[in-house]
């Protein structure tokens, strides 16, 4: 079962007459559109229910440019940033990280073994980050000027939120150029525009195939980029609190809030690979991928170890842990997130038997990604104490109303794009004998 | 096909483009922490041993600076202090009553307002340079950079900031600028310092004000207590408050004398100076992966 060489690598047309094809559009014989080739319809009972909530998102997106921040939220002079911060971008961007965490492991490290899970992580990432983006924009009091961060002129180094916004941006342009050769696989020699169009055909698949053959001899560096940028952005996002060392709680407060946040990306992003993707299979009812995601859950505990590592240790060396014997509010988070979301996955992951059984594979991966949101929702919200605070904060319904609304816009388009993309693994009739 | 040696290749010419891009945003790294301030940049002392708590200098700010106000003799309602008041998006500054048992008699009341830090949080945090720290004293705002992501407001140490959440279209970041236009422009003393009828506010250079207060502090050791806020207080900063009792019994915050921008420039300016840390990095996963490529290589070739 363990074999790496069994299953998947006896299709995989890696070796011999293949090579001469791009890189990057080497293992497509492995995904496929869903678009016939499956009897789940686009919308069922579930699925209607999200675009209901997406609808609702558009709607509330409308009212906030409308009606402007004070109207929709519970922002205020002690309170600035919201969950549209903490949890629309925050832990948008962390839970992204399965983006660049698989191309690190199936490209850079060429562990052809996990391809299946890149091009849904890739997927994610995509619309993970362009719903940062558009959750940045809600955010922002004057959103049209979010232009600015491009100005060389007001280019303003020293601030970590530059960082970030510049990572972002950069990275946003290499994902959709990563997700390119798989827009070529699904259309080269497919191409086939409605009436006068038609006569565009040729030049189009033409033009498909020199981006193909073009993007092929490059794509490696992007997917490098593409790492580089994510560490830098992913740390600098953890920079971000690390200016209120007198605001944010001693539990979280620490210079190096830019590591953990690094190092809790690589875990979630991997968990969310696997969580993702036990979703898909179960939507599509398709068993689960376990013999990908299986060895996949196998190196979250390292990552965790070293994670849990970086936090401990932290909270030790800056005699901060008296503060988890308190058992205030803040405290009871920290333990849970330590705990649910850090040392029961990691137990539950180091075990051989239990990673093999998809119910606690996805528990585990669950929880991984529960245990990274909280924390960013307790460095940003929780943690956050304003100098003279009269109240806390709580969102306004329309502030969550918002959020679940272009969550659920991102599932629906992530849907929308595996129907029509070859995203998601083929299926491979009784491939899953095992 | 790509050989090995082409996507070396390849890979290097285009590390070297965006290198070279990257050269000049490293042109826009440059923390100096206070370090290009002007030797004789003002500021404003307040004594809080003289305020009476007339509030005249609150009227006189929201007068110079266009925010709304009744007419002066609204500033005798007391009443005001009866409720915790802060800078908001319509005024500037306030005074408060911090000891509300005690009576409205002398030296219970605090003026608050921007303290111009000297290494400013807020301007460290500000992603477009909207706000900035001019050399001579003010930390001042540019409405037409900014971009409204109130990162500002969460660094700013005194709870300062201030933002205009009900304007739909063009909401600012509201807070005093030391009156920049007439102190900087028009050589004339801020607004409220101007009108403070029992002269507790003193506009001058921070080098002389911190003289002052020294020497007020010296000669009169009964009536003051021994501190000068804002001398040290997270860098320093341009506005100076002497009291007589402890800051924390007076509601204001007690500040480590770190400025918050010596941590995260230290973080930012480590990784990203000279680029080195992604260059690097970029090296490290470059050669991972033709090594790796490599060895997969000679697998498929053994199984040939």
């Amino acid at each position: 079962m363990s074999n790496s060489h069994t299953g998947g690598t006896a299709t995989m047309p890696l070796a011999g007459a293949d090579r001469t094809r791009s890189r990057a559009s080497s293992h497509h014989e492995h995904a496929a559109p869903l678009w016939g080739n499956t009897d789940v319809p686009f919308f069922t009972r579930g699925s209607i229910v999200v675009t209901a909530l997406a609808l609702m998102g558009v709607a509330m997106i409308m009212v906030r440019l409308f009606f402007g921040l004070g109207a929709v939220t519970n922002l205020d002079t002690q309170y600035p940033w919201g969950i549209w911060i903490a949890i629309d971008v925050a832990t948008g961007v962390a839970l992204a990280a399965g983006g660049f965490t698989t191309a690190f492991i199936a490209h850079i490290l060429n562990h052809e073994r996990f391809h299946p899970v890149v091009r849904p992580a890739l997927l994610t990432a995509m619309l993970g980050y362009t719903f940062v983006a558009l959750g940045v924009v809600m955010d922002l009091g004057r959103f049209y000027n979010i232009w600015h961060v491009l100005v060389p002129s007001m280019w303003q180094g020293n601030s970590a939120l530059f960082e970030v916004g510049m990572c972002v941006c950069i990275y946003l342009t290499v994902l959709y150029i990563e997700f390119l050769p798989i827009v070529c696989e699904r259309f080269i020699g497919r191409v086939n525009l409605p009436g006068v169009l038609a006569r565009l055909n040729g030049a189009v698949d033409g033009l498909l195939r020199f981006l193909d053959r073009t993007l092929g001899k490059v794509m490696n560096f992007f997917i490098i980029m593409g790492v580089v940028l994510s560490c830098a952005h992913q740390s600098s996002l953890g920079t971000l609190m690390a200016l209120a060392p007198t605001k944010l709680h001693p539990l979280w407060h620490t210079s190096i809030l830019p590591l953990q946040f690094l190092l809790s990306a690589f875990a979630v992003g991997l968990s969310m690979a696997i969580f993702e993707g036990m979703i898909a299979s179960r939507s599509f009812r398709r068993p689960p991928e376990m013999n990908v995601l299986s060895p996949l859950g196998r190196i979250i505990p390292f990552l965790l170890t070293i994670y849990f590592a970086a936090k401990v240790i932290d909270l030790v060396g800056r005699d901060a842990y008296v503060y988890l014997f308190e058992f205030t509010g803040r405290s009871v988070m920290y333990w849970i997130e330590i705990v649910g979301g850090v040392v029961l996955p990691w137990a539950i992951l180091l075990s051989h038997r239990m990673r093999r059984r998809p119910a606690w594979l996805f528990a585990a991966s669950a929880m991984v990604v529960f245990g990274v949101a909280l924390n960013r929702l307790n460095v940003f919200i929780i943690g956050y104490t304003p100098v003279y605070p009269d109240h806390r904060y709580v969102p306004a319904i329309t502030e969550i109303m918002l959020t679940v609304g272009m969550i659920a816009l991102l599932v629906l388009v992530y849907r929308a794009w595996v129907y029509l993309f070859p995203i998601l693994p083929a299926e491979e009739k009784g491939a899953h004998h095992a | 096909m790509v050989s090995r040696r082409d996507f070396l290749k390849i890979t290097g010419t285009a590390a070297t483009t965006a290198a070279a891009g990257l050269v000049s945003v490293d042109a826009a790294l440059g923390a100096d922490h206070g370090k290009h301030l002007d030797p004789d940049r003002v500021g404003v002392l307040t004594d809080l041993t003289i305020c009476i708590g007339c509030r005249r200098c609150e009227w006189a700010c929201a007068e110079q600076n266009g925010l709304p106000h009744g007419d002066l003799s609204q500033c005798d309602d007391a009443s005001v202090f009866e409720h915790m008041r802060r800078p908001d998006a319509e005024s500037f500054t306030v005074v408060i009553l911090y000891d509300a048992t005690a009576g409205t008699e002398n030296s219970k009341f605090v003026k608050v307002q921007c303290m111009h830090c000297e290494d400013p949080a807020c301007v460290s945090a500000c992603i477009v340079g909207a706000l900035e720290k001019d050399p001579r004293g003010p930390v001042t705002y540019d409405a037409w950079e900014c971009i409204g992501c109130r990162y500002c407001m969460v660094a700013c140490p005194f709870q300062i900031p201030a933002y205009e959440y009900h304007n739909k279209l063009t909401p600012k970041v509201m807070k005093c600028t030391l009156c920049f236009e007439r102190t900087m422009e028009e050589g004339r003393r801020p607004a409220c310092v101007d009108m403070c009828p029992p002269e507790a506010l003193v506009y001058g250079k921070r080098s002389e004000l911190l003289e002052i207060a020294r020497n007020r502090i010296r000669n009169d050791p009964g009536r003051y207590h021994n501190h000068i806020y804002g001398e040290h207080e997270v860098g320093g900063t341009s506005w100076l408050m002497i009291g007589d009792r402890p800051i924390e019994e007076m509601d204001l915050p007690v500040l480590p004398e770190q400025a918050p921008p010596v941590i995260t420039e230290t973080i930012q300016h480590g990784i990203f100076k000279g680029f080195t840390g992604p260059v690097m990095l970029f090296g490290l996963l470059s050669v991972l992966m033709k090594s790796a490529g490599d060895r997969r290589k000679e697998k498929e070739d053994d199984h040939v």
